[in-house]
């Protein structure tokens, strides 16, 4: 169960403001979520190893060559915020 | 005798090294030279994060995990892959770093130091693969930042991080651990130590055996060992007056040499680990001998050769092996056939220590001249030459020089940056020794200058020996050779 407590937490983690009539909001929601992906706990999985990969390619490598970069204007294009050349934004804490 | 830790001191340390000698980035082909480019002009898609963006790893930094792995006698992961690491910060545009977990590539390695009672073994807990995060700076301190300005040009460089067992029991072990660390990292040649944040590291430290405290952000290996220091004194203190020391983060200010605390609210199951699934699993164990063969010969076994073949004491060979440029320069010395003991002698003792005392560090060396860095790590405009060392030392050897005329060589082509050689300094400053019958005249000169101190001497001050060697020496502008100067004195005063 996921409580309101979690959904601040979680809303922390992010860096998003929620409100209290938001906070209710996401807990039902995520809680539907969770109940609907709960349905899997009842197939027997003890003896499946995990799949992480669908296809099973291993050792998927690119050789120490230099390619081209980014011009510095088309890297800064989309934002506002900058400042000789770099990202401006607000303090994260 | 055996180290007791009596304070209860244990450190692990946690080291970030660039792998800044691939040509490109660990997930894209973006130049890793990025030390003099303008802000963000060294991104792409994929080191910038942007949506839709397909990593693909860089096969030479897998194969430097490898060395490391091999070098620091671990084990190499049968089967080994990438998590991603969430968190937001803006130091990665993503919201993650890509970086290893449960199945890093290495585990279980070791280095041995020179402890603080012999041979120390520091174990390896594990060595992984991650990228670097773009750089940030704080529009004032740390703690009261109005905005922060990033360059991401530094954003997804490859890096290894190198976790060690808390097997550390003092600063300075610290410091001789990442010496030795370095060291050993340039002789595998896969990163420049020299580079701005080639190295950063992270420090695990608790006193009497309690709670952990992590200091972040040290970027040298002096940093460190004041880090420490300062914070085993604040955690002996808070215990003093009563206090618990919590576990916490705390930030190292090099400029104040005080470490603060650094609120974080997130736990390691916050950072919500899940396998990269845009990187595939590697199976690389099949590389091992095809690397193993690269690995070069390692500090310790030079060590132990250089001892061997060269005849040197022990301390000369720690100290010329201490660099894989300074034991390169030395042996392409002893090449040319000149004496290894006194070449060993002139620098390890003092060509090392004109070094030392000038602040400057070796940077590299080309096969015929090692070149400096000040302490700024910049670059100056100074070198010395393997061909004056093979100069100078055979004027040593047959007696040609008095030592002190070979010290003011060595000095004097420092001071000209490099460009004299030893036979013109020799001749510019006169510094080829007097022949005996010139020692025999200012000794007599000498000894009818100064009444005094002969019939101190006479009296049974034998202090005053020195001074009149002094004063040969000083008439002869240290060309004499001192001992000679002493004999003929004896001589002349019993005369």
């Amino acid at each position: 169960m996921i409580t309101k407590e979690d959904v601040e937490h979680i809303g922390w983690l992010a860096r998003i403001d929620i409100n209290e009539q938001e906070k209710v909001e996401f807990m039902e929601k995520l809680n539907s979520v969770l109940e609907y992906f709960g349905q899997l706990d009842e197939l027997p999985t003890e003896h499946i190893i995990p799949t992480y990969h669908v296809a099973e390619i291993y050792n998927v490598f690119r050789e120490d060559v230099i390619e081209e970069c980014l011009p510095q204007e088309i890297v800064l294009a989309n934002t506002e915020y900058k400042e000789e050349g770099t990202f401006r934004v607000p303090k994260i804490g | 005798m055996v180290y007791e830790n009596p304070e209860g001191i244990k450190i692990g340390l946690e080291i970030h090294v660039q792998l800044n000698k691939l040509k490109t980035k660990m997930f894209c082909g973006c130049s890793s030279d990025y030390h003099n480019a303008a802000p963000n002009a060294q991104t792409c898609p994929i080191c910038l994060g942007l949506p839709g963006t397909l990593p693909v790893l860089n096969k030479k930094a897998v194969e430097a995990a490898i060395k490391v792995g091999l070098a620091l006698e671990g084990e190499i992961a049968e089967e080994t892959q990438f998590h991603r690491k969430n968190y937001f910060y803006p130091d990665l545009p993503k919201g993650f770093q890509v970086t290893q977990y449960d199945f890093p590539i290495v585990s279980k390695g070791k280095v041995v130091i020179e402890g603080e009672d012999g041979e120390h073994v520091i174990g390896i807990t594990r060595a992984h693969m991650e990228e670097d995060p773009g750089k940030l700076v704080h529009l004032g301190s740390i703690e009261k930042s109005k905005g922060v300005l990033i360059n991401y040009n530094r954003s997804g460089m490859s890096l290894i991080e190198i976790v060690t067992e808390p097997d550390i029991r003092t600063p300075k072990e610290a410091r001789r651990f990442l010496d030795k660390l370095r060291n050993i990292l340039e002789y595998l040649d896969i990163f420049d130590g020299n580079l701005e944040g080639a190295m950063r590291v992270d420090a695990n430290v608790s006193v009497y055996w309690g709670t952990r405290v992590e200091i972040k952000n040290i970027s040298s290996h002096k940093g460190v060992e004041r880090a420490l220091l300062y914070e085993i004194m604040r955690q002996k203190n808070v215990i003093r007056h009563g206090g618990k020391i919590i576990q916490e983060t705390r930030h190292y200010d090099e400029g104040r040499g005080v470490t603060i605390s650094l609120r974080t609210k997130e736990e390691a199951e916050d950072y919500r680990y899940f396998r990269e699934p845009d990187l595939m699993p590697m199976r690389v164990v099949g590389w091992i001998p095809s690397v193993r063969e690269t690995l070069p010969e390692l500090p310790d076994a030079k060590h132990a050769r250089f001892i061997e073949e060269y005849c040197i004491t022990d301390m000369h060979a720690r100290a010329l092996t201490s660099k894989i440029m300074l034991a390169d320069f030395y042996e392409s010395i002893c090449a040319k056939g000149v004496d290894p003991k006194i070449a060993a002698t002139w620098t390890a003792d003092v060509l090392l220590g004109e070094l030392n005392y000038r602040d400057l560090a070796i940077s590299s060396y080309d096969g015929k001249k090692i070149f400096f860095l000040n302490t700024k790590g910049m670059k100056i405009e100074n070198s010395f030459k393997v061909s004056d060392m093979v100069e100078l030392v055979p004027l040593f050897a047959e007696g040609k020089i008095s030592d002190r005329s070979a010290v003011e060589v060595i000095r004097s082509i420092l001071d000209s940056k490099g460009e004299k050689s030893p036979f013109r300094i020799i001749e510019e400053k006169g510094l080829s020794k007097a022949e005996d019958d010139l020692v025999s005249k200012v000794v007599a000169e000498t000894i009818a200058e100064n009444t005094g101190a002969v019939q101190d001497y006479l009296g049974g001050a034998e202090k005053s020996l020195n001074f009149l060697v002094g004063q040969v020496m000083k008439k002869t502008k240290g060309t004499a050779d001192a001992k000679t100067a002493r004999e003929f004195l004896l001589k002349g005063l019993k005369g």
